[in-house]
């Protein structure tokens, strides 16, 4: 397994703050071309797609780090906090990005998070985001004790298959990306689902 | 019928092929005739034969640039990055049901039989997004008193084509091919409803629907169906593809109405194309701003009931 050992090693040496550089720059550089008119015809909906889009792949990245540990022996966990903390990101300038440049005004804004079922479940599961981003610190960890802190964090299971179930109700008709998020995400728990020891031992 | 809407070009200004798919000569013509009715006292939302709109066009490259058209994918961008396959040279058209000349039409002579001019209508994309387009076209009811209306037909039906080896989205099978749409035999007689051949001074481009495409402007974008191969004249309301895709978010009627909300998000606003990252929604207009000349047609209908 020389891979997985090179992997094992470079995670231990490769430091986490230029990740946390690189994806805090990525919806700036998008700004910009969205002011510059590199986003193409319709430059809201572009950016509000992609910020969702980018969050829902990072959390996906951020649960694949328990199995690929499990079941690759590739450890990556140094890493989940950041994943974590940059989907929060990307989800919270999505939201912005709908609240501030696309719907706008108020009245419609209630309405929608109320009414429209694909808006309801996208905002719980923001909801749901906050507790984490805010617990996700060492500090954090201590004060609440593992156990409790592990129980709450396991809240981002909901969140991350209501923003899959977000995307699929939004779309026209059947379309297979987002089933692909969805399917990913699910696939992804029940990994984490306890197998009865037969099918391990195989 | 040509002449509600006056214009002096007939088809003898546009004989020659050449000249007819370029239209520069026409809408030269015709533009000087829009021009004439906007000209009016009032500056109203509509000019004065009510079929123009004074709004300031979107760009030739955002409107074949960005919309929908699901045999060639499902994203804004993917017609135009796709419809260059399609062939449209030869192209014919079937008339068939309650018509006294059915029949296979060549586009040439569907052409033949019609007199172009330029409407600029007001597009409404059920997505609550919106456009302004210059179409080039003639009206339906042209084409459909030259086949003849039995007196037992009461909807016409239309069909896209369907080649798998040139529309890449029809094997991914995003809904049921062919692409159906319809619309009640008075709807598609109204004056305002247009078969459209070009935009511009072009003819039309292959990702909005060439040669040849039905414009409703006054019904959810995906009711002016792309690329039309048949129109049929029935007595009972046909099928259409969006509400045999989920009946209870797209309706046989789907015009545009700000009042009803799509299940899944509001109809009351939209954003009009091309405004940049700042531009604001503006309110949707009942019957898409057309609700002078189309409203008589739902007279007595429940539009809640018959969205």
């Amino acid at each position: 397994m020389a891979l997985v050992d090179t992997l094992n090693a470079w995670h231990r040496k490769v430091p986490t703050w230029p990740f946390y550089v690189g994806f805090a720059l990525i919806p700036l550089w998008w700004l910009y071309l969205g002011l510059t008119g590199g986003l193409g015809i319709e430059p809201i909906k572009e950016l509000e797609h992609r910020l969702g889009e980018l969050g829902l792949q990072v959390l996906i990245a951020s649960l694949a780090v328990t199995p690929l540990r499990r079941f690759a022996g590739i450890n990556l966990i140094r890493f989940r906090r950041m994943l974590g903390l940059v989907t929060f990101y990307y989800i919270a300038l999505h939201l912005l990005v709908w609240l501030l440049l696309d719907v706008r005004i108020l009245s419609q804004i209630w309405a929608d998070i109320l009414k429209r079922p694909y808006i309801t479940v996208g905002m719980v599961g923001f909801v749901l985001l906050i507790p984490l981003a805010m617990t996700s610190n060492t500090w954090s960890i201590r004060r609440l004790g593992p156990m409790r802190w592990r129980r709450l964090h396991q809240l981002v299971y909901l969140a991350a298959v209501l923003g899959g179930l977000h995307f699929v109700l939004l779309v026209k008709g059947w379309q297979v990306e987002p089933l692909i998020y969805l399917g990913s995400i699910l696939g992804l728990l029940m990994l984490r689902l306890r197998l009865p020891r037969v099918f391990l031992r195989a | 019928m040509a002449g509600r809407y006056r214009s002096d070009l007939n088809w003898s200004d546009v004989t020659p092929k050449a000249d007819f798919l370029s239209r520069r000569r026409l809408m030269a013509g015709a533009g000087a005739l829009a021009v004439g009715a906007m000209a009016g006292p009032a500056m109203a939302t509509l000019s004065a034969n009510g079929f123009t709109t004074d709004e300031k066009p979107n760009s030739f490259e955002e409107i074949s640039g960005y919309n929908n058209f699901y045999e060639f994918g499902t994203g804004k961008d993917d017609p135009a990055r796709n419809a260059a396959a399609l062939t449209i040279d030869p192209w014919s058209v079937k008339i068939d049901g309650l018509v006294d000349k059915p029949g296979d039409y060549a586009f040439d002579d569907i052409l033949g039989g019609v007199t172009l001019e330029e409407r600029i209508y007001r597009f409404r994309c059920v997505e609550a997004w919106s456009m302004v387009v210059p179409w080039v076209g003639f009206e339906l009811a042209d084409l459909l008193n030259r086949v003849g209306v039995q007196s037992g037909a009461k909807y016409v039906a239309f069909e896209t084509a369907v080649r798998p080896d040139e529309m890449p989205g029809i094997s991914r099978g995003y809904l049921d091919w062919p692409y159906r749409e319809g619309l009640r035999l008075d709807e598609a007689m109204h004056p305002l409803t247009l078969m459209a051949t070009g935009l511009y001074d072009q003819p039309m481009p292959k990702q909005n629907g060439a040669p040849l495409r039905l414009v409703v402007p006054w019904k959810y974008g995906f009711k002016s169906i792309k690329s039309i191969v048949r129109i049929s004249l029935l007595d009972q309301e046909p099928p259409t593809s969006w509400n045999m895709a989920n009946r209870r978010e797209y309706g046989f009627y789907s015009n545009v109405n700000p009042e009803v909300d799509h299940p899944r998000w509001s109809q009351a606003s939209e954003r009009k194309v091309g405004g940049g990252l700042f531009a604001a929604r503006q309110p949707t207009l009942m019957f898409n701003g057309y609700e002078d000349q189309v409203a008589g047609l739902y007279t007595g209908m429940d539009l809640r009931q018959n969205f």
